[in-house]
């Protein structure tokens, strides 16, 4: 229990995961897939895996949006940036995100005019500055994100603005986790269920998992006493032969979510029949753009759109690890071709991937623990 | 990407009552409460603020215990780093 001492509660947390170990006895073996991105990071960082008995075993799922978005569509919207007079403003985490000619950092060293924004009303508000150049703003994230840049196109709809467009990546868990109970190679238990984005979309989405796919689903926050918790519940219900909705994240997450949020994204967004996700393929009304109402503000109908594809190398196992098929050092390129400096798969690009944690903490850890025994 | 950052409503804008000064551990910028339309926040509520849009309404104890938890994760300089960039300050 590497960081045991820092975490609140304690005592609770050893109770806890004493109830763990009872309720997990030893015969049955228990996958669970954390949903989100950031339940895959806490977990390497809090040391969770030491934690847990052998025989439940965390699968790392798709919400980590940087890593699911497929490199064509960085091209895309970096063929777009070329154009004269446009400014391509993103989100941080995305100006290292390789494209096929380097990352958006790379093209801004280049002469390309990137800016980093922390917000979409940030975007807005350089078009606002800029009124002889376009701001095009690259949208990427889950239902958590998508309410705030539905918002942002409707403050400037209210304003007038003629010079803004979204470059809309949005994407939707749902259909994610429906391909991923679909694939034939995925065996699944149960889920612990994203913490942020169910503060928008609530629980009721995830009824289906329970009643139609029989699998228990608990909906977690992020700390360490939060996410055993929440296994306790899982094991719980699979014990009983149960599968049903819960919502171990009442404190942050009501159990309809945010309704001002949906109706924003209702108003802006419409579901594109498919999109690719990196990874997994495509999957079929599983990303968000923008509607014929809010076209003007639409990177895709306003320009040309190069509609550039790029297949992953062929040694990435990527698609494997994202379904749990493999641990993600079980790759050809773990830890050698693909790291956190120099990502080639989708994984180790964020360090909500499964790859970059593990890389950051347990092939971190694996590395010191040898170098010390060496010494 | 995905930080929730637990901040406290200071002042709604008298002109605007969508935009609200927020303070997150000293440092002062303004956010969107158009996400709570249908629950406004009053100054002195604890909101979890998501890309400059604040998302729910927390408890004052919820809050510093979220703030702890990015602490845990190792996420407190981004999420500063964050919250100093909206408005376009600090921001290169």
């Amino acid at each position: 229990m590497r960081f045991v001492d820092e975490f609140r509660e304690p005592e609770l947390i050893s109770k806890t995961a004493g109830e763990i170990r009872r309720l997990a006895g030893t015969e049955r073996h228990y996958r669970m897939m954390e949903v989100c991105g950031g339940h895959t990071h806490a977990i390497y960082r809090f040391g969770l895996k030491d934690i847990l008995p052998e025989n439940i075993e965390l699968i790392h799922g798709p919400g980590c949006p940087v890593c699911v978005l497929p490199m064509g569509r960085i091209d895309d919207g970096l063929a777009i940036a070329h154009e004269p007079d446009v400014i391509f403003a993103a989100f941080g985490d995305m100006m290292r995100v390789p494209g096929t000619q380097g990352s958006p950092l790379e093209h801004k060293a280049r002469g390309m005019d990137v800016r980093i924004v922390y917000s979409p009303a940030d975007a807005l508000k350089l078009a606002r500055l800029n009124p002889e150049k376009h701001v095009m703003f690259f949208a990427i994230g889950f239902e958590t994100t998508a309410p705030s840049t539905a918002l942002t196109i409707m403050r400037a709809r209210a304003e007038g603005i003629s010079n803004f467009s979204v470059f809309c990546n949005h994407v939707t868990i749902i259909p994610a986790i429906r391909a991923i109970l679909d694939s034939p190679d995925m065996r699944l238990d149960a889920f612990i269920g994203p913490g942020h984005v169910s503060t928008v979309i609530g629980c009721r989405p995830y009824e289906w998992i329970a009643h139609n796919e029989r699998k228990p689903i608990v909906v977690s926050g992020f700390e360490p006493l939060d996410m055993l918790q929440s296994i306790v519940m899982l094991l719980r219900q699979l014990n009983a032969g149960e599968a049903k909705v819960e919502n171990q994240y009442k404190r942050v997450v009501p159990w309809e979510g945010n309704r001002a949020a949906l109706k924003a994204m209702a108003e802006v967004f419409e579901l594109r029949p498919y999109f690719e996700w990196r990874g997994l393929g495509f999957i079929s009304q599983s990303a968000l753009r923008i509607n014929g109402k809010y076209a003007e503000f639409d990177t895709e109908q306003r320009f040309e759109v190069p509609g550039i594809r790029v297949t992953d190398p062929k040694a990435a196992q990527c698609g494997e690890v994202l379904k749990g098929v493999l641990k993600p050092h079980q790759c050809k390129l773990f830890g050698r071709e693909c790291t956190p400096e120099h990502p080639i798969g989708a994984l180790m690009v964020s360090s909500e991937g499964s790859c970059a944690a593990y890389y950051n903490y347990e092939h971190r850890k694996a590395a010191m623990v040898t170098l010390s025994s060496a010494g | 990407m995905c930080l929730a950052i637990p901040g406290k409503i200071v002042e709604i804008s008298s002109d605007n009552q969508d935009s609200a000064l927020v303070e997150v551990v000293g440092v002062r910028r303004r956010i969107d409460l158009g996400l709570l339309q249908d629950d406004k926040p009053v100054p002195g509520d604890w909101v979890l603020v998501h890309v400059g849009f604040a998302m729910s309404k927390i408890s004052e104890q919820d809050a510093a215990d979220q703030m702890n938890t990015l602490r845990m994760l190792g996420e407190i300089d981004g999420a500063m780093q964050e919250v100093k960039g909206y408005g376009l300050e600090d921001v290169n």
